[in-house]
């Protein structure tokens, strides 16, 4: 197929090294239109406008403690957004992942009060089970095909019931109790929920590990086998299958990442308050959703960072504080935050149909 | 790749097959039943190194299952399934490929959004490094990608576009272009002509040749008899799940075959429409040197 060769696209240099010839019939795009269709950058511009936004309109903001405030409140929602967007890239959805913080907090818990053991036999108990909840996800979503929607609205659903029940059965009230004299708490406390000093600025731990994890994520999903089929099974789980990709391998160890990270969060939720209030998580997986889907991961599956959702957990730490900071009425969050949401939404289209165009 | 083929040969030969020269695939009576529907009885088929092998029917004559059976995506409930003579039964893709057949889809043969390097190795990527650190080698795959695809006459300005954006021709050809790299012997083409237009159809038949040249065995489906007639060595049509036909290219012309293909009712409305088209198409088939001349006898005649 030796193509007409045509003069050189305006934008000179062969891209592929080496002197060879071109096909002459697709220009570069410019370099500026290339960055911008990077998954992360939309979230990054739009982070940045929300920064400048708030160190404008609220004074406090510009403090150092307020700053390790936000970075405190975006990274208990960004560690849960990370493994919940890899999963949407792997093109499924876990609505159980808000309550099931709140399942591990409570079975870690419950399991060393009740039974006078060291807090880590709870934290190692509470692991097993969260990553168990994941692989039932996973394991129902490949084996009956159904939509990952409504696999884990049950999931959710069964989940919050049993929290509230069991918690009720066990203790005899809604919350557990206190376990912050108990072996190991201390030593817990220091992985999961401690601070530390940066210029006379107590920050949290949380943000480092945020950090760590996202720099983890962003490696496996690109540059090992694991996050090229996890990007293939999302994109087009028959292709994907029909070459070799062990899709549902695949799909399930993606659904137990994201019980890892309700496992992580639900064990600082446990060790920075002590006790755990059975009720709560509802509501949240839907702000883990939508950092993703703000951090430019496609709904749909196949496309997005795990820098986006970074960026996507910092807006929403940002608007959360950035409106107490600013005096406003916290009422304005969820106003904001669906703004937000179809601003993203919009900007994730428009960048899939340039990327795909002929 | 090499190896790999010499290794079976010999283990061919040994068997004493029946084929004369290197039978990769054989079907025995296969067939495949959904529940209470038989999609597929009784289908003999070979598939012999450097031929091609063309399964021509119409919509729903059963194709899509025979090729999901060869390839590993189904199971076959009768019959028997030989690679190399030694009967198998796949279950799933992934043991077809090691045994080195492998499909080209026309329509689940990419993922859209990756960069056309990355669905190239897609399955079989290349790593390197301990395995805590293992990961993806970039460098090498683009520039082996690269020059696979240069070797097949594709030529892309960069690796990093998404294979959405090439055209359906383009990534036909990638995903043929993939499939001889890693040692397919046996290549299976689903459709390959169907979406496309005349000219990436002449591209994506001399593919066709280029892989037969090569030595590859190849099973070409097509609901196009004029385009299977000018690449095919041995022609198998389905009908309703049944072969309807097994001829060499020596035993049978290009107006048979079409005749085979349609059959009953649906031939008066056929030859309708061929007696527009056929114009076209004689023009075009002696460009191909080596054919040999239709044997054009229909016994009903003109009208």
């Amino acid at each position: 197929m030796s193509m007409a060769q045509q003069a050189e696209p305006a934008v000179g240099g062969s891209p592929a090294a080496g002197p060879k010839q071109t096909d002459g019939r697709t220009a570069r795009r410019p370099p500026a239109l290339r960055v911008l269709a990077r998954p992360e950058v939309g979230v990054f511009l739009g982070a940045v406008a929300v920064l400048v936004f708030f160190l404008i309109t609220a004074p406090p903001v510009r403090d150092g403690s307020s700053m390790a405030n936000i970075l405190y409140q975006s990274s208990t929602i960004g560690i849960m957004a990370l493994p919940v967007a890899l999963l949407m890239i792997g093109g499924e959805f876990d609505l159980s992942s808000g309550v099931a913080v709140i399942s591990s907090a409570l079975t870690a818990s419950m399991l060393s009060y009740q039974l006078t053991v060291n807090v880590w036999t709870g934290v190692i108990v509470a692991l097993i089970a969260s990553l168990a909840i994941g692989a039932f996800n996973g394991w129902m979503v490949v084996k009956t095909g159904l939509p990952s929607f409504l696999v884990t609205l049950g999931t959710f659903l069964i989940l919050q019931g049993t929290n509230l029940a069991v918690t009720k059965l066990v203790t005899g009230n809604v919350a557990t109790d206190d376990i912050s004299d108990m072996d190991g708490f201390d030593q817990a406390r220091k992985i999961f929920a401690s601070s530390f000093d940066v210029g006379g600025v107590q920050v949290k731990i949380t943000v480092i590990w945020w950090l760590v994890f996202a720099a983890l994520a962003t490696w496996v999903l690109l540059r090992t086998k694991y996050g090229n089929w996890v990007f293939a099974v999302g994109g087009n789980k028959d292709s994907a299958r029909a070459v070799g990709v062990p899709v549902r391998f695949t799909k399930i160890t993606l659904f137990m990442l994201v019980g890892f990270g309700a496992w992580f969060v639900g064990m600082h939720n446990l060790f920075s308050f002590n006790t755990v209030q059975s009720g709560e998580g509802v509501g949240q997986e839907l702000i883990y959703i939508a950092a993703a889907v703000i951090g430019g991961c496609l709904l749909t599956g196949g496309y997005g960072s795990a820098i986006g959702p970074v960026f996507g957990a910092f807006m929403f730490g940002m608007v959360q504080q950035g409106i107490v900071y600013a005096g406003w009425n916290p009422d304005w969050f969820k106003a904001f935050l669906g703004v937000m949401l179809l601003g993203a939404v919009l900007i994730n289209l428009w960048v899939q149909r340039t990327a795909t165009r002929r | 790749m090499t190896d790999n083929t010499t290794g079976t040969h010999g283990a061919v030969l040994q068997d004493g097959a029946p084929g004369p020269d290197g039978l990769l695939v054989e079907l025995r009576g296969a067939g495949k039943s959904y529940g209470n529907i038989r999609a597929l009885h009784g289908v003999d088929l070979k598939v012999h190194a450097g031929r091609v092998t063309c399964v021509l029917g119409d919509n729903g004559a059963g194709k899509s299952t025979l090729i999901k059976i060869i390839s590993g995506l189904h199971q076959h409930t009768e019959g028997e399934f030989l690679v190399d003579g030694q009967p198998v039964r796949f279950t799933t893709p992934r043991e077809a490929l090691d045994r080195g057949i492998a499909a080209v889809y026309q329509d689940l043969a990419t993922v859209p959004l990756m960069p056309v390097w990355r669905n190239f190795f897609l399955g079989s990527e290349m790593t390197k490094g301990p395995w805590p650190l293992r990961r993806l080698d970039i460098a090498r795959m683009k520039e082996t990608a690269d020059q696979e695809l240069r070797n097949m006459g594709i030529v892309l300005d960069d690796l990093e576009q998404p294979i959405g954006t090439l055209s359906g021709g383009q990534r036909q050809c990638v995903a043929i272009a993939r499939a001889v790299y890693f040692g397919a012997r046996v290549l299976i083409l689903d459709e390959p002509t169907a979406a496309l237009g005349v000219k990436q159809s002449g591209v994506v038949l001399k593919y066709i040749a280029a892989a037969r040249d090569r030595g590859l065995g190849v099973i070409f489906i097509t609901h196009n008899p004029h385009h299977a007639y000018m690449v095919g060595d041995h022609f198998s049509v389905l009908r309703l799940g049944t072969l309807e036909l097994s001829a060499e290219r020596s035993e049978i012309g290009l107006e048979e075959l079409t005749n085979h293909m349609a059959g009953g009712a649906e031939l008066a409305a056929l030859r309708h429409e061929l007696a527009q088209v056929r114009g076209v198409d004689v023009d075009e088939l002696p460009e191909d040197g080596d054919l040999g001349a239709p044997v054009a006898t229909s016994p009903e005649g003109t009208p």
